[in-house]
């Protein structure tokens, strides 16, 4: 079980050395930056609440391991500017059968959405602007 | 006296990322009131409060919640992680 924030980039395939503790099961989740319509990113900043950003984290994986029968679970955000097709933050879920581990990490995503305080500013050849919350997020926290 | 921290566009708008305000104020909106009172800036920036978020010492609240034992307020549009 741990929870990091970080500017760096993360390695899937290391993190995924020695997880899951005797799983059947590891499901993971990566986002990453992904260009806009008009193809002109050139960078997304990724801004966050640091005093606030682990516990919250936390609170949310705590909650998800309250939930479901998890052997193991990891979630890693990271911060600053990322290019498109960087990676932005992954979840994996361990557990010792598929269904549990696939729920798991798809309530983590869903409450990371609009309940993890970080900010997204699209950086274009044409200006900047920040990423609006979307209603849909909030409103997928209420299948859980 | 309180820490008041702001994050994206709130920041953006009120120009600082961090203030201490000293502040009588019983509940958070009350303290919205009183900065919006202050300068244009925090009017602009508290004008809609549909689109602000409110954390008091990193924990989500809603801005009826008292301010007794607070020591940092923090303003943020909706979160978007992930």
């Amino acid at each position: 079980m741990s929870v990091r924030v970080q500017e760096q980039d993360f390695d899937l395939a290391a993190e995924l050395a020695g997880f899951g503790d005797g799983a059947g099961a590891i499901v993971t989740f990566t986002g990453i930056v992904r260009n806009n319509p008009a193809g002109d990113l050139r960078e997304m900043l990724i801004e966050h609440y640091p005093a606030m950003t682990k516990p919250a984290l936390e609170q949310i994986e705590t909650d998800a391991l309250n939930r479901w029968q998890l052997t193991d679970s990891r979630i890693i955000h990271r911060f600053g500017a990322l290019k498109p097709g960087a990676q932005i933050m992954m979840v994996a879920t361990a557990s010792t059968h598929r269904q549990n581990a696939f729920e798991a990490a798809e309530f983590l995503m869903d409450y990371l959405k609009s309940r993890a305080p970080f900010w997204k500013k699209e950086i274009t050849t044409s200006g900047e602007v920040w990423v609006q919350g979307k209603d849909a997020d909030v409103a997928a926290l209420k299948r859980w | 006296m309180i820490d008041v921290v702001y994050f994206a566009w709130v920041r953006e708008r009120i120009g600082v990322p961090r203030e201490q305000v000293e502040t009588n104020a019983k509940t958070v909106a009350e303290l919205v009131s009183e900065l919006s009172a202050r300068e244009d800036r925090y009017e602009l920036a508290f004008s809609d409060l549909s689109a602000i978020r409110v954390a008091v010492n990193q924990t989500l609240v809603e801005f009826d919640a008292p301010l007794e034992g607070a020591t940092e307020v923090a303003f943020f549009p909706p979160m978007t992680g992930g």
